[in-house]
């Protein structure tokens, strides 16, 4: 398909970077603020949808390909698992790295702090972790959708 | 005397999510049936928002309004635009 107007072009060319860093707050912020990896993963496929329709299949091309995204996907899930089995010396999906675990990681792992506050976001132990993984397969599963729609099937 | 302002919001978003729902049906045209099956789901969000849940909204908002009005747009241009092969 060919692309569209100059000034859809254009905006949209504008508009990317807000959406994806709208979809990167979404997910940092999974564990204070409403959202999370799923949320923000869709947000961010979004603006590769954005990017797709506006510049046609074949400048589209240069940037994502079918193999990027569908291995987005499994190195999300990847990472998710393997995160839920660093924790099987105590049970599946330990949060090994909050605050009184031992030993201590320090990434993550601030204990927060009581009473109304503006949030930490050095909080959470394996949550934050979590969260950029599922919002790394979330990018890549959408995408692909639209990626492969937009191609119309063919190769 | 105090007026319930939410709940005359919650009363109109759902009216207008029916009467866009039932236009989604309705219209002939498949495009403006999937722009009312947008304009459907971006009440929806925002009516989740108003009652309280905007993990939900955001997640409607992106899914819903977003990338299936996409989808839908893309598998349309393939066919053609009026129900029933007109």
């Amino acid at each position: 398909m060919m692309a569209m107007s100059k000034i859809v072009r254009t905006v949209s060319n504008l508009l990317y970077f807000f959406i994806l860093i709208f979809g990167f707050y979404i997910v940092m912020h999974g564990h204070l603020t409403p959202g999370g990896g799923f949320q923000g993963g869709a947000v961010l496929a979004s603006a590769i949808a954005l990017i797709i329709v506006a510049h046609g299949i074949e400048k589209a091309k240069k940037f994502y390909s079918e193999f990027s995204l569908t291995s987005c996907e499994s190195l999300g899930l990847v990472l998710f698992i393997s995160l839920a089995f660093l924790g099987i010396f105590m049970t599946f999906f330990y949060n090994f790295l909050s605050p009184g675990a031992q030993p201590a990681i320090p990434i993550f792992s601030t204990e927060p702090p009581l009473g109304p506050n503006l949030g930490n976001l050095n909080t959470g132990g394996v949550i934050p972790l979590m969260n950029i993984a599922v919002g790394i397969e979330v990018i890549g599963g959408l995408g692909a959708i639209v990626y492969v729609m937009f191609r119309g099937g063919k190769k | 005397m105090n007026v319930d302002y939410v709940g005359i919001m919650h009363v109109v978003v759902l009216l207008i999510v029916l009467v866009s729902a039932y236009l989604a049906i309705k219209l002939k045209n498949l495009l403006s049936a999937v722009l009312a099956l947008a304009v459907m789901s971006l009440l929806l969000s925002l009516e989740f928002y108003l009652l309280h849940a905007p993990d939900v909204a955001i997640a409607e908002a992106g899914i819903g309004a977003g990338l299936t009005t996409a989808i839908y747009v893309l598998a349309i241009r393939a066919t053609r635009h009026l129900e029933g092969g007109a």
